[in-house]
């Protein structure tokens, strides 16, 4: 579909130049002197732009590939005692870092059972007339804008045992008995940081699904009650599936952003105790500026690149394809 | 007949249901609010009066906790770099991004859709990978312990989301206005400059405020680069400020609420741009 439309734009910038000049011999001779001034043009547009990606986001995305396979404790430029796959192997035996994986995957499955029906739930409730709502989906999106640090240092507060909040409130509805140490107890620190990102990004999760519902035309839905459908009905068969291309987005982000996730758990944690709340940025933060081990570093962080690359294309090979198919005929129709 | 007892059914059921949102919604509400309001209410307290009295209003009031940290130097120079900060970041992010969108969406030449994909591809680099070597690298260009060394590495990491805003923007605006501008002597850069931003502006705020918020919120990179407690910014500085009085619960709590004031000021100001951006980028990344 663009091809033709290029070669378009360039013959009508062909024919423009000709009709321009007059004699057959001087349009080729300013043709050519157009066709240079414009390659200027180009270059002098995108090279700033584009040195700029390669310098700083390109090159260190290759240098990191390249430290993975050294021994190396970060001093100097390059990295000189080659180790070929020892990083990795001692990777898949580090108990750390295997579990990392494990509660990156937690999170994402807490995430998908809690967090986005949530958000999903609240979208379609604020979809509805009722009062208030504005002023509704303006707070639920508010905590999206504080930073990780700052929500991660408010709820360190919230969750610390004899001052904070929540077991305060525990106390005063007479639930004592589920009183904890919160971020001190590895058996309830993960729920603990869930919650702590619950509180953060379930608006944002909701701000996309309220624009995807407000795409489906009324008419749809109105439709469906006129043939007798009930409210469940019409969730079930008619919003849910209509909402697909936009749960499938919500998802994608929830994964890419378990897979990257470092600020809250640096500050609420430190990725503590005991590990028991550590990612696989965390591991690599530790081993690679605490530590000076930058060779595993970045062995981990070539790891967390193939994950979310890995992720990133057959989500979108194999279960986003459909979406974007029909976002494109979207846009042509919409022309 | 009947149909009438349905609809009235109905509104019964309505007005029931009507209240259970209504609650649904203000227990969520409270789920947001209550910790932001634990906090403000606890920066007026004192440390015992948020053991014995976790709930109520403070009594007496303890401004000191704010005053302490308003009247401090170091909050306002956080303040100041991380608005300086964003805001070079942004106005590089954004003028280089515009030059490279305007070439993508309007010249077709050899090489374009690879250089597009190139680009694009940025958009799958976590940023939490390239961290270590973007220190050695930056170490190596002596760019530690200056607001640079956070700034550029910033901007790189923005262009792809940047670009592919931007270039859809570009796209819609008519062919023939560039012809007549060109014919009247204009040159591209000139029409860039003159007419084609100004055109675009609504898709201009829409990536600036996104690289505002985005930088306001960086932690990873300048607590790498930033030694110098003066070029912290303020998620830097709220992470230091809760380690060095852990103990202080209701000074820390005060910093913390109002370390958040600006990003929500902005929020409510820029509300529509960066709702309808954060849309349109997780649609289109």
């Amino acid at each position: 579909m663009r091809p033709p439309a290029l070669t378009d734009e360039r013959r009508r910038d062909a024919s423009h130049a000709s009709r321009q000049s007059g004699p057959a011999g001087e349009g080729t001779l300013s043709r050519r002197r157009r066709r240079i001034r414009t390659w200027v043009t180009i270059v002098t547009f995108i090279l700033p732009a584009l040195v700029l990606f390669c310098l700083l986001v390109l090159a260190p995305i290759l240098l990191a590939m390249y430290a993975s396979v050294f021994k190396w404790n970060g001093f100097g430029i390059l990295p000189q005692n080659f180790v070929g796959l020892d990083n990795f192997t001692r990777m898949f035996q580090d108990e750390i870092f295997l579990g990392d994986l494990w509660r990156g995957l937690v999170l994402v499955i807490l995430s998908l059972v809690v967090q986005l029906p949530l958000a999903l739930g609240v979208a379609l409730l604020l979809n509805q007339p009722m009062r208030g709502r504005a002023v509704y989906r303006l707070l639920f999106f508010a905590p999206y804008v504080i930073s990780e640090v700052i929500a991660a240092v408010l709820f360190t507060m919230v969750f610390s045992e004899e001052r904070g909040l929540a077991n305060r409130v525990l106390d005063f509805v007479g639930l004592d008995a589920l009183q904890s140490t919160w971020l001190s107890d590895p058996s309830t620190v993960m729920y603990t940081l869930f919650i702590v990102m619950t509180w953060k990004y379930f608006g944002f999760h909701m701000i996309i699904y309220l624009a995807g519902r407000q795409s489906i035309p009324n008419e749809v839905i109105e439709a469906a009650a006129i043939d007798g459908a009930n409210n469940r009905q019409i969730f079930r068969h008619v919003t849910l599936p209509l909402l697909g291309p936009t749960i499938r987005i919500s998802i994608f982000l929830s994964v890419i952003g378990a897979i990257q996730l470092f600020d809250l758990v640096w500050v609420l944690t430190g990725g503590g105790p005991v590990h028991a709340s550590e990612t696989m940025a965390v591991t690599m933060f530790e081993y690679g500026f605490k530590r000076y081990q930058v060779g595993y570093a970045s062995a981990i962080s070539v790891v967390m690149f193939i994950l979310s690359l890995v992720f990133a294309l057959g989500y979108q090979r194999w279960v986003m394809s459909r979406d974007t198919q029909g976002a494109i005929t979207n846009m042509r129709d919409q022309r | 007949m009947s149909a009438h007892a349905r609809r009235k059914g109905r509104t019964a059921g309505d007005r029931f249901r009507g209240v259970a949102m209504q609650i649904t919604v203000l227990m969520i509400a409270a789920f947001v609010l209550v910790p932001i309001l634990y906090g403000v209410l606890g920066g007026f307290k004192d440390n015992q009066q948020l053991s014995t009295n976790p709930f109520g209003l403070p009594d007496p009031w303890v401004p000191s906790n704010y005053t302490d940290v308003i009247f401090s130097g170091s909050f306002w120079r956080q303040v100041f770099n991380s608005t300086f900060i964003a805001l070079m970041t942004t106005f590089i992010v954004v003028f280089l991004s515009a030059l490279a969108a305007y070439i993508f969406a309007r010249f077709a030449f050899k090489g374009r859709e690879f250089l597009f994909m190139l680009f694009a591809t940025g958009l799958m680099f976590p940023f939490a990978v390239a961290i270590l070597p973007l220190f050695i690298l930056l170490r190596a260009l002596g760019l530690l312990d200056n607001p640079f060394g956070v700034i550029l590495p910033q901007a790189a990491f923005g262009l792809p989301l940047t670009i592919i805003i931007l270039r859809q923007f570009f796209r819609t605006v008519p062919a023939e206005l560039e012809e007549a501008a060109i014919l009247d002597g204009c040159s591209a850069f000139g029409f860039f400059w003159r007419i084609l931003l100004p055109m675009a502006r609504p898709a201009v705020a829409t990536v600036s405020v996104l690289a505002i918020v985005t930088s306001w919120n960086n932690f990873m990179l300048p607590l790498v680069v930033f030694n110098d407690p003066n070029w912290w910014t303020l998620p830097v500085g709220v992470q230091q400020f809760s380690g060095e009085y852990a103990s202080d619960t209701a000074r820390i709590l005060a910093f913390v609420i109002l370390a958040m004031i600006p990003a929500l000021a902005f929020y409510a100001l820029a509300e529509r741009q960066l709702i309808g951006g954060l849309a349109t980028g997780a649609t289109k990344g």
